[in-house]
């Protein structure tokens, strides 16, 4: 199998679909001739046009909720937001307008919409540029929150938001747009709410999503001789399959969940409410969460390097969590 | 007067219809009250009629309309059906929005009806929306977006203004000021003395009317919808009218009610019946018959609202979880 990037395979989803439905047109900011900032519609323009390749003012408000209105209408939007930490300026158009019309409506209107974004901390961009906010829209019904860490998943993972009725959250992560992974040719797509098995273990389930799925990993590998570490991708977090990681605790009898947002409020307690709720008597040692520090990112690299589990830190807990009883 | 005589008889009936429609909803929301059933914020239109059917007087079926909180007049004039109107009031399963949205959010995508919406200012980017969609699809529909004072400070303004009039959208905005942002009057919440003129800035058209007068209303929307339905871009259209009940029927009235009273004497109804009547469009006899169709019409809403059941609540948390 052929090996893309991360970038690359975005991409190729979006450019088959756009050829695929033509209602589907893309909005955002200098995502014309540049190709978006960071290069994942690259070429698009040029192939596709300004009509369907909308670059627009720095105006997110005007962006989302140009996408709303246009979902309304029959047309299937892809929104990027540059950074997900500018979607708080066009909160109102995404939590109380995407999320809810379609409900509020009775069915009305229907709201199938992409709202493209990517977020993580590790480029020495502070505080305004490097947050992770999944929580937030998670915690918001009427949202679908997907957040793919292999150029496989992205690729497939985007081509069924697309596809979906429902506006989508899709989270990129920064520092993955360059990693290569296998990606087949030809029609395929990774279901929303479908868990994957990234590497399988007996001693501890640990779950992660998006850039910690790499950490997480890379910690098995190193305990590889001890410790025998199940990985777990849940690849969306809205719908969540919350089966496929129950019966991973049910055989290890214990979980971590990693991720780089803050620790408090953080996904990480979702997964733990439910599997104290539904696998209780199978847990050896209390579920466990690591995450980010409960703090803005700060600028100076050891300082931002201190606010996110790195691979060691993730190894440390691991080992701790295994020998507790 | 150039316009038809149907459809002056209609406009007339439209603004019946729309009065009467609110004395309906706020009694019928004042009994829940007493009777301990509170049912939300309800917004009246009452004295801005004007506006509602002189603007949609000029849309065809299939052109979008985007509205606000104060939304009943919008839906009734675009051709919304009362029965499902005021059953949407009512939280009931037969409402426009099968009861999940209420008197601030009715929506019906087979006449172009986008919504109202709570959040003051969110209805601008969702226009540029819909009116987007028309360009897309080279379809020759336009979107008229209405909102109020209110909204004319929120910064979607701006941005959904900038990119209408960049991207020669088909959309007219409609800025209904009627002088208080809930109790706030506009000169202490609008820097300049209109909200018109600030579509010199966009490089679009900009107009401040009368609102209370439907023949003008309804002219300048026409030439508004004119020359975005031929791909001449937007127009911004400042209506100046007074809303006759408070912000809604939960907030104290604060307004002077010498104030209230002047207005109430430039009632946009009797107005437009005696321009009407003097133009023998309509006489005496043919007016008591419009207003007692639309009781009956009102009466009948009333019953089916009334006599309609309140949704399921397992059907709903089947709905739910099905998500």
């Amino acid at each position: 199998m052929r090996e893309i990037r991360y970038v690359d395979a975005l991409n190729k989803a979006i450019r088959e679909e756009m050829i695929r439905d033509g209602n589907i047109f893309l909005i955002g900011e200098d995502i014309g001739p540049l190709g978006g900032t960071f290069g994942v519609y690259k070429d698009l323009f040029r192939e596709f046009g300004e009509k369907r390749v909308r670059q627009t003012p720095i105006s997110e408000s005007a962006i989302i909720g140009t996408a709303v209105g246009a979902a309304m209408t029959g047309l299937r939007p892809i929104a990027e937001i540059m950074y997900i930490d500018f979607i708080t300026t066009a909160m109102d158009q995404v939590i109380n307008q995407a999320a809810k019309l379609s409900f509020m409506s009775g069915g009305n209107v229907q709201m199938p919409l992409v709202i493209r974004t990517q977020q993580g901390p590790g480029t020495r961009e502070a505080a305004q540029h490097s947050q992770n906010l999944e929580a937030w829209f998670v915690h918001t019904p009427g949202l679908k929150v997907v957040m793919p860490s292999s150029p496989y998943d992205a690729k497939g993972l985007l081509k069924s938001s697309i596809r979906d009725n429902s506006p989508v959250i899709f989270i990129e992560h920064r520092l993955l747009y360059f990693k290569k992974g296998s990606v087949p040719e030809g029609e395929w797509l990774v279901p929303l709410g479908e868990a994957e098995v990234k590497k399988e273990g007996n001693d501890i389930t640990v779950v992660a999503t998006s850039l910690m799925v790499h950490q997480a990993l890379e910690a098995a590998e190193i305990l590889s001789k001890e410790i025998s570490v199940e990985v777990i991708d849940p690849r969306t977090l809205v719908p969540l399959d919350i089966e496929k990681v129950i019966a991973s605790v049910k055989k290890t009898g214990r979980i971590l969940i990693l991720h780089e947002a803050p620790v408090r409020g953080g996904i990480g307690a979702e997964f733990v409410r439910q599997v104290t709720e539904k696998a209780f008597d199978y847990l050896d040692s209390p579920p466990r969460v690591l995450g980010g520090l409960n703090t803005p990112i700060p600028f100076s690299p050891p300082l931002e390097n201190a606010c996110v589990p790195q691979v060691e830190d993730i190894v440390g807990m691991v080992k701790e969590i295994v020998k507790e009883k | 007067m150039d316009i038809n005589r149907e459809r002056l008889i209609g406009m007339l009936k439209t603004m019946y219809k729309i009065r009467l429609f609110e004395e309906r909803a706020k009694k019928l929301y004042k009994a829940g009250m007493m009777a301990g059933n509170f049912l939300g914020a309800l917004h009246s239109y009452i004295g801005q009629e004007a506006i509602a059917v002189g603007a949609c007087s000029c849309l065809k079926k299939d052109d979008y309309v985007v509205s606000t909180h104060r939304g009943h007049g919008h839906a009734i004039a675009k051709g919304g059906d009362i029965k499902r109107i005021l059953a949407e009031l009512q939280g009931k399963e037969t409402g426009y929005s099968r009861g999940r949205g209420g008197s601030m959010h009715l929506f019906d995508l087979k006449i172009g009806l986008l919504g109202g919406n709570g959040i003051v200012g969110a209805g601008l980017p969702i226009a540029i929306g819909a009116a987007f969609s028309s360009q897309y699809k080279k379809t020759s529909q336009v979107t008229v977006c209405f909102f109020g004072d209110g909204a004319a400070t929120q910064g979607t303004f701006h941005e959904s203004l900038n990119i209408a009039s960049l991207w020669k959208l088909p959309v007219v905005f409609i800025c209904e000021n009627n002088l208080y942002a809930v109790t706030t009057p506009a000169s202490e919440t609008i820097a300049t003395p209109n909200v018109g003129e600030r579509a010199s800035a966009y490089g679009i058209p900009g107009k401040v009317i009368d609102g209370n007068d439907v023949l003008l209303v309804s002219a300048t929307v026409e030439e508004a919808v004119k020359r975005t339905r031929t791909g001449k871009g937007p127009t911004l259209i400042e209506c100046r009218t007074y809303r006759w009940d408070p912000h809604c029927f939960v907030i104290t009235e604060t307004r002077p009610k010498e104030e209230i009273e002047e207005w109430k004497a430039k009632d946009p109804i009797p107005r437009f019946e005696r321009k009407l009547v003097e133009e023998k469009i309509i006489n005496q006899e043919e007016i008591e018959r419009m207003k007692s169709e639309v009781i009956k019409e009102m009466d009948a809403a009333e019953k089916f609202a009334q006599e309609s059941p309140l949704p399921s609540v397992e059907t709903f948390k089947e709905e739910v979880c099905a998500k």
